[in-house]
């Protein structure tokens, strides 16, 4: 029936969670602290963690086909491509006027 | 009673059944690859905002109540362990199972949505939704902060739309699975609705620290 298809075990699913859990907690936690330039590093950081855990064991990339996979990474590839082209015209405009 | 064997459901194009559930899979990450992209402009225009206003941004934001943006958090974290445990049982074949597991996801997408609601009637009521009743109390630049807003409400709109998409097509599931369906024997539609509802959660486990917890 599903002799192709990896059964994740429940157990893994509900570690996973608890894990979401607690990089919330520390991502609030944060956000109540100055820390400069750490402010975005630090939760974007964890974030990306969250989003990962989500995706290889939630969406189970960890243990779908290397097609699979490869259209993940390629969507992350091209979402860097926007933002860093992106942002690379913006730092080095200079602003007349503004609002 | 149901039978979730995969085997009768091989379409003629297909080699064998690894095959087409591959094909289905891959189909589904395609299609998630053009939201992340979709999403991904409206996270570019934030982060070129938001490297211009810092200020403004960092004050606007502290308007957004953390606490409702932790809870909702917390509510689409579990609904994704939720909607996992609901394919691992499609998966098993233990129908009744999973159609526990997505009722309990569709209860916790619901009040996600209520929590929304919430939210943007306080917005409304303190004249924060940008347009002609958009007043600024902070000390900012008005129309910086309006681009805020607008940001804001144009991101959770479109992520709330899409909460909503998730919980017509898990009810529609639900029903199609409560009734023996034949389009729904086996685990697919199950696991690909997995996937879409999963990367809703995604979106929001950048949209609250990126909204609500603007650090300086």
């Amino acid at each position: 029936m599903n002799d192709d298809h990896k059964i994740i075990p429940a157990h893994v699913y509900w570690k996973v969670y608890g894990l979401l859990l607690i990089l919330t907690v520390v991502t609030v936690a944060v956000a109540y602290v100055h820390l400069g330039i750490w402010n975005v590093i630090v939760p974007m950081s964890i974030a990306m963690a969250k989003a990962m855990l989500v995706v290889l064991f939630f969406m189970g990339l960890k243990y779908s086909p290397r097609l699979t996979q490869i259209w993940a990474v390629a969507g992350v590839f091209f979402l860097l491509i926007m933002f860093g082209l992106t942002m690379g015209d913006y730092v080095r405009r200079v602003i007349v006027g503004g609002w | 009673m149901a039978s979730h064997d995969s085997e009768s459901h091989l379409g003629h194009q297909f080699e064998d059944i690894r095959q087409q559930i591959e094909a289905y899979t891959v189909g589904m990450w395609v299609f998630l690859v053009t939201e992340v992209m979709f999403f991904g402009g409206l996270f570019a225009a934030y982060i070129v905002y938001r490297s211009q206003y810092l200020e403004t941004f960092f004050e606007a934001h502290e308007l957004l109540d953390k606490r409702w943006g932790a809870v909702n958090t917390v509510l689409l974290l579990t609904s994704s362990l939720t909607m996992a445990l609901g394919v691992r049982s499609a998966m098993l074949g233990r129908w009744r199972h999973q159609i526990r597991w997505l009722l309990a996801t569709i209860l916790l997408a619901l009040g996600f949505m209520v929590v929304k609601y919430i939210e943007y009637s306080s917005k409304w009521e303190h004249h924060l939704v940008p347009g002609a009743n958009f007043q600024y109390p902070g000390a900012g630049n008005a129309g910086e902060a309006q681009l805020f807003f607008s940001l804001y409400f144009a991101m959770t709109g479109l992520h709330g739309l899409h909460v909503l998409i998730g919980i017509i097509v898990m009810s529609v599931l639900v029903y199609l699975t409560y009734r023996n369906r034949a389009k729904v024997q086996d685990y697919i539609p199950t696991e690909l609705t997995g996937l879409y509802w999963h990367f809703v959660d995604i979106v929001w486990i950048f949209l609250f620290p990126l909204l609500y917890l603007v650090g300086k």
